[in-house]
């Protein structure tokens, strides 16, 4: 029964699904304060490639250099995100270009294929991995089994991470206030709120999050580093956000349908059916387009929760 | 203290100066980057400098780095101007490529001047069909275009694999036993070959047809947007789009007009990738360098103008050439990259002081005024 292809479909979208899951929350973050990021694929490389660096040259016990690898990997994709904030929010400089060029710098072709090269890290398999945690033999179960027990703790972690980002935007002060800087920076300021803190913040931990879900290719997924390893995983993500009308609990299904559609060739071909990968690879994108139609008249998208601020700078005297 | 005020005037110098102190500015934070990763920054530059634009070759290389991004360089320019966000180049230029090489094996035969024309009409008219899609969709349903053009670089790049990886489409060879195991497209008729032009400076430089066809974009792309009622009501549009609408301009139209224009001239160059230099639909060697991606880049370091975004194209070209030229165990690959994205931050950084004076100081000082 666990071998049926729905469990087996099913259990490969969570594991597909979960970089693409902290991707969308951090950009998620982010957009909610009026900050639009368009880097989070350079963000998550940087994340994947540092994290990947932490777990080979780290010297310990495999949870700590775990916990290190995770934790380096956050604060370089927080790094990556602090230059896109500075340039956007300080600098007042145009959020799509300087998120593009933040992809540029840090993307395949830029600082994370500098770094892997550079550290040497492309010529081995990672020493440490997150390994499916098992917990008491449930992974036996039928059906539940290899969906829900059949992970590694990253996915429990994002799990809570989709329940904490939850709780936090519509449950605490913080929260609701990252909401109003998002909405109306100048309310929120009029409020008393610190708008350019708020931006900083929400951009930084966005990355950090972007970081996170990079190193899970480069930890759990693909234990290894080769230059482009998240193969645009941070433009679905930004997809997904919009796919969830900036919803955590939304991201959350969406990022398992989308990586459902990740895994579903691979599946198939196991099996011997051959559909060609790029039909299955091109639906994210093309759904995407798709809710985004739906969703595209203003009124909509206020509705179902684009920030109303999203993408434009803001500065005081000139309201 | 420092305060940020809008500037009233912008002083001509400032939009020279701004995008040199950038570069320059770029070059000294990259320095950082190798230093950290204990490079010698001033004999790596010395070497990229030396591979990109005085080695022997070294510019015929840069020029064919720099076609491309000419194309998609005018292509993003003539959308932003409009504040129409078109990252798609990288899908259009494809498309370009696709439409450009069925003309070019559709009209097999004929001479080389049909050919070229074909060529660039197929993949000019592919570029802007597949601009169309965010255009219309931007026009009539208010979509935003930067998210759907975005993701249709991605279909595109899918469609594309498809037609040579997977399936056996007209673009496919299947001639012989070989080419059915590793797929590759079909090699386009000798006619379809763009003739070069050798400049002789010193050495020998061979310059492909495709960066003297920009060259012409490039000036007619300035007389449409300075000296036309077209270019005044993108500009108007693309400024304040509610005076342009109590003005009675056709709003929607333009869009999808702009949007066609950006896409034709990125699929030209997609047509200038077939015929000057790959003489076959070639997925990897299309997407290797996103060109698209770099066009952008081009088109912000140039400020959208169109002479400068082949100067620029020219420069980030022979950066791009010596990358792949000292790609080696010596060298650090990605560092091109590096800098691409440091001098467009740099660049867009230096964009506030073109819009913004910085004053420094408590208090504005009093204005004295001298008989």
């Amino acid at each position: 029964m666990n071998n049926s292809i729905v469990v087996v479909v099913l259990a490969s979208a969570v594991l597909y699904g979960t970089p693409l899951l902290y991707a969308a929350l951090g950009e998620l973050l982010a957009e909610r304060s009026g900050v639009l990021n368009l880097g989070v694929e350079g963000m998550m490389l940087v994340g994947a490639v540092l994290g990947f660096w932490a777990v080979q040259r780290i010297g310990a016990s495999t949870p700590l250099v775990l916990a290190g690898a995770i934790g380096v990997a956050a604060l370089a994709g927080a790094a990556m995100a602090l230059i896109h904030a500075f340039l956007v929010i300080t600098l007042r400089a145009n959020q799509i270009v300087s998120g593009l060029a933040l992809t540029l710098f840090a993307g395949g072709a830029g600082l994370s294929s500098y770094l892997g090269n550079d550290l040497s890290l492309g010529d081995a398999p990672a020493r440490h991995v997150f390994r499916d945690v098992n917990a008491f033999g449930l992974q036996k179960l039928p059906v539940a089994g290899p969906i829900v027990f059949g992970q590694s703790l990253l996915v429990y972690a994002s799990w809570l991470s989709v329940i904490a980002v939850a709780l936090y935007l519509s449950r605490t002060r913080p929260g609701l206030n990252v909401r109003a800087v998002g909405e109306s920076p100048a309310a929120a300021d009029a409020m008393g709120i610190n708008v350019t803190a708020y931006r900083y913040a929400h951009t930084m931990v966005g990355g950090a999050f972007a970081g996170v879900g990079g190193a899970t290719f480069s930890l759990s997924i693909t234990p290894q580093w080769v230059d482009n390893l998240t193969s645009g995983a941070g433009w679905i993500a930004i997809a997904l956000v919009i796919f969830a009308f900036w919803r955590p609990a939304l991201c959350l299904v969406g990022a398992y349908f989308f990586g459902a559609f990740a895994a579903l060739p691979f599946t198939l071909q196991a099996r011997g059916v051959t559909v060609a990968p790029e039909l299955f690879q091109s639906l994210p994108y093309v759904m995407t387009i798709v809710v985004l139609v739906l969703v595209s008249s203003r009124g909509a998208r206020l509705r179902l929760g684009a920030p109303a601020a999203l993408g434009t700078p803001y500065v005081r005297e000139e309201r | 203290m420092i305060r940020v005020e809008r500037r009233l005037r912008r002083p001509r110098w400032l939009t020279v100066a701004v995008p040199v102190g950038s570069l320059a500015l770029a070059f000294v934070t990259s320095a950082v980057v190798l230093v950290a990763t204990g490079h010698a920054p001033l004999h790596t530059y010395r070497r990229l400098i030396d591979a990109g634009f005085l080695a022997n070759g070294a510019l015929s290389s840069s020029l064919t780095s720099a076609t491309p991004l000419c194309f998609t360089g005018l292509g993003a320019a003539a959308a932003f101007r409009m504040q129409l966000f078109n990252i798609g180049g990288e899908g259009q230029l494809y498309f370009g490529a696709i439409g450009a090489a069925a003309a070019a094996l559709l009209f097999a035969g004929q001479s080389t001047p049909v050919e070229i024309v074909v060529m660039c009409l197929a993949g000019a008219a592919a570029g802007a069909a597949w601009a169309a899609i965010p255009g219309l969709l931007r026009a009539f349903l208010h979509t935003n275009e930067i998210i759907t053009s975005l993701m249709l670089n991605y279909v595109a790049a899918l469609i594309l694999n498809y037609l040579i990886f997977d399936s056996l489409s007209y673009w496919r060879d299947t001639s012989t036993a070989e080419a059915k195991v590793f797929p590759q497209g079909k090699t386009l008729p000798d006619a379809a070959t763009w003739p070069t032009s050798t400049l002789h400076l010193g050495t020998a430089i061979v310059v492909p047809l495709g960066i003297l066809l920009a060259a012409v974009l490039a000036a007619g792309l300035w007389t449409l947007y300075s000296r036309t009622r077209f270019g005044l009501e993108v500009q108007v549009i693309g400024d304040s789009p509610r005076a342009a609408r109590y003005a009675g301009m056709r709003t929607r139209r333009k869009i999808v007009a702009v949007m066609c224009l950006s896409g034709a001239i990125a699929g030209l160059g997609g047509a200038s990738q077939d015929g000057d230099f790959r003489h076959l639909l070639d997925p990897r060697g299309l997407s290797q360098a996103a060109y698209g991606y770099g066009g952008i880049v081009v088109a912000a370091l140039a400020r959208y103008n169109p002479f400068a975004v082949v100067l620029v194209a020219f420069l980030l070209g022979g950066l791009q050439n010596a990358g792949y030229a000292l790609q080696g165990a010596d060298f650090p690959s990605g560092l091109v990259g590096v800098m691409q994205g440091m001098i467009l931050f740099c660049a867009l950084g230096g964009e506030l002081l073109v819009r913004y004076r910085i004053r420094f100081g408590r208090t504005a000082r009093p204005v004295v005024t001298t008989a």
